[in-house]
């Protein structure tokens, strides 16, 4: 059974402008990976190509950060709903 | 242009006040056509640095879903710098997440804070003015 993946702004542009898509897979990985097989643009967005999460983004499974539950492991229920956020982070750094 | 209603430049400010003498961030919520925020999410910096920040990710999370619920969106994030004029640094440009977002710097260097606001688009910085307005 599909479910539902809410994209952030700049990754609408690859799902012709859709703030979500459905896509299937039993754990995150296997969902994101079903997403990008559908929406190629969105490759190495979101994992990068050694099949980590992308540091730049924050994927959530309902409320929680995927990265403190088994990360691209982390098993799905058919309720299950992904959100992908952008890391917002920055600062005056080294001055 | 960033129009920015009264309230949500003082939370702002107040919240970069506040996170003294670390910096701090929040998000900023509205409508994106009327590139006016009329909603603030002041967050945690989870980076805990007087010179780096990094938005709390579950109240992000909840921000954009508050946003969401009230037919608006996230539009931008804000963070101070506590030494440095409000500009966005090499760190700012590399890190920014979203073309289409304003980015809002409050210097706390001086007594009274500055708030600019920028464009970060392909790396090339572009400030763009802040109107405060009443409501």
């Amino acid at each position: 059974m599909p479910v539902e993946v809410r994209l952030p702004t700049v990754l609408r542009q690859h799902a012709g402008g859709q703030p979500s898509v459905q896509a299937n897979g039993g754990t995150v990985g296997e969902v994101l990976e079903d997403m990008v097989r559908q929406f190629p643009g969105m490759r190495g967005q979101v994992v990068t190509e050694d099949g980590t999460l992308h540091k730049f983004v924050n994927v959530y499974l309902n409320d929680d950060d995927v990265r403190y539950l088994d990360k691209l492991e982390t098993k799905m229920a058919d309720d299950s709903v992904i959100t992908i956020l952008p890391a917002v982070a920055g600062g005056a750094g080294r001055t | 242009m960033l129009r920015l209603t009264r309230q949500v430049h003082a939370r702002l400010v107040g919240h970069c006040l506040d996170g003294l003498p670390l910096e701090a961030c929040g998000l900023l919520g509205g409508d994106p056509a009327a590139e006016k925020a009329t909603l603030c999410y002041p967050t945690d910096n989870v980076a805990a640095s007087a010179r780096l920040y990094t938005v709390d990710p579950k109240q992000h999370l909840l921000a954009d879903r508050d946003a969401e619920a009230r037919g608006l969106e996230l539009i931008g994030v804000f963070h101070s710098h506590t030494h440095t004029e409000a500009f966005p640094s090499q760190t700012d440009v590399d890190q920014a997440p979203d073309p289409s977002w304003h980015y809002v710097v409050v210097s706390l260097r001086d007594l009274a804070p500055v708030t600019r606001s920028f464009r970060i688009v392909d790396g090339k910085v572009s400030e763009e003015p802040v109107v405060v307005e009443p409501r």
